[in-house]
């Protein structure tokens, strides 16, 4: 079973999209901030990551770019979740090693198709 | 809704869009008829039956048959048929065509444009490969309304996010407040016509490549074999057609054959094949002729 960490400061956000990602078959972590996703990804690689990008203490973007520099953080694939939805901070995230981008709202659908996207299923 | 209500509805769609709808669909007319029934203050499905009864009402009629039939689309929907395209179809075109250098593509059931679109992006991320040549897209649908939207080129991020990765959002489309808008080179590549598929479409002129997804589902074996037979005589001998990942040809009609590990792709079936029987069968006789002689 692939593993997918959650991460969102929302506990109502991470619990729509654990009961979606489990449907598609993933078992699920999760985090409310960057450095708890940090500090998780350092004892347990997973397979993907599930991250939105305004939170408190770290946020996605800092996450990302502090996972990428870690050992094996080149492995999971990341895909942003958030209501950030202009070019400039698609493109940032992309640049800072994202392989897809949900801009919130979002529902099964749409996590589906990004998810079969980056070939996660 | 009655059931005689119901089988008026039914006889109309099928004489005027060639929509069979079977008896456990009643939920699908009420969810999509009922907006209708409202916005055009008839209130009730059974007020829109009359008023479809009584004649008369072409606005009311062609908003009837426009949301029975319309789909959702999505960009890439399915995927495999943009693999087939960029792995099977275009390779053996561009080798075929080469002296020649255009293509043209038909998706005859276009919709709100979302397949038109997703091939024009494959042909540009393979514009390396098309130097020189000219393509052309046409897409057709039977709802004016859904043309419009697809000549717009305008999606909402629901839409823009089922099927498009976001490397191609950011390289093709612009953003227009609430909504994404695919570029002006994009829109450009693709033309638009209203067309419904009982009618001709011989003027149309020949196609390389139709798409013609989860339409002929709507439609009975008689009818499916008809339009089949018209979209042979639309390609040429090495043609291909593209039907969506339940349909078949076969049954059907003989003008197609399946290509092998290819789900959902067709290649019409070369005049060739057919010659090649009667030749060989004559071969046959002048053997036998001529071993009489001796």
């Amino acid at each position: 079973m692939k593993q997918c960490l959650v991460v969102d400061d929302s506990s109502v956000i991470r619990k729509v999209a654990r009961r979606i990602l489990e449907d598609m078959n993933f078992e699920i972590t999760e985090a409310e901030d960057g450095q708890q996703a940090l500090d998780a990804c350092r004892k347990s690689m997973p397979d993907a990551i599930l991250l939105d990008w305004n939170m408190p203490v770290m946020d996605g973007l800092e996450f990302l770019t502090s996972l990428r520099a870690e050992d094996g953080g080149e492995n999971p694939i990341v895909v942003f979740c958030t209501t950030e939805n202009d070019v400039a901070h698609i493109a940032r995230a992309i640049r800072a090693g994202a392989n897809e981008y949900i801009m919130k709202p979002f529902d099964r659908e749409i996590v589906e198709a990004k998810f079969q996207e980056v070939g996660l299923i | 809704m009655t059931p005689s209500e119901f089988d008026f509805l039914k006889n109309f769609l099928k004489t005027r869009s060639g929509l069979v709808l079977s008896n456990d669909k009643q939920y699908l007319v009420e969810s999509r008829l009922l907006p209708i029934a409202r916005s055009s203050k008839l209130e009730t499905l059974s007020a829109v039956i009359q008023a479809l009864q009584k004649g008369g009402n072409r606005t009311l009629e062609t908003e009837v048959i426009e949301a029975m039939t319309t789909n959702e689309s999505f960009f890439f929907r399915d995927k495999t048929p943009f693999d087939h395209f960029k792995d099977t179809m275009l390779p053996a075109l561009l080798a075929s065509r080469s002296t020649r250098k255009q293509l043209k593509i038909w998706c005859a059931a276009a919709s709100t444009g979302q397949e038109p679109y997703s091939l024009g992006i494959c042909l540009k991320e393979d514009a390396a490969k098309m130097g020189g040549w000219r393509t052309r897209i046409l897409g057709t649908d039977l709802s004016q309304e859904v043309l419009e939207k697809a000549k717009t080129g305008l999606y909402s991020q629901f839409e823009v996010q089922r099927g498009l990765p976001i490397q191609m959002l950011l390289k093709y489309f612009e953003q227009k407040g609430d909504m994404w808008q695919i570029n002006a080179g994009m829109r450009a590549m693709v033309e638009w016509k209203k067309l419904n598929l009982l009618d001709s479409f011989s003027h149309l002129g020949e196609f390389d490549i139709v798409f013609c997804r989860n339409v002929l589902i709507y439609f009975d074996q008689a009818t499916k074999t008809e339009i089949l037979g018209r979209l042979a005589k639309a390609l040429p001998e090495d043609g291909f057609l593209v039907l969506g990942a339940a349909e078949t040809v076969v049954g059907l009609t003989d003008a197609f054959k399946p290509v092998p590990g290819k789900r959902g792709l067709f290649q019409r079936k070369p005049q060739a094949d057919t010659k090649t029987a009667p030749a060989s069968a004559l071969g046959g006789r002048v053997a036998v002729g001529a071993s009489s002689i001796r």
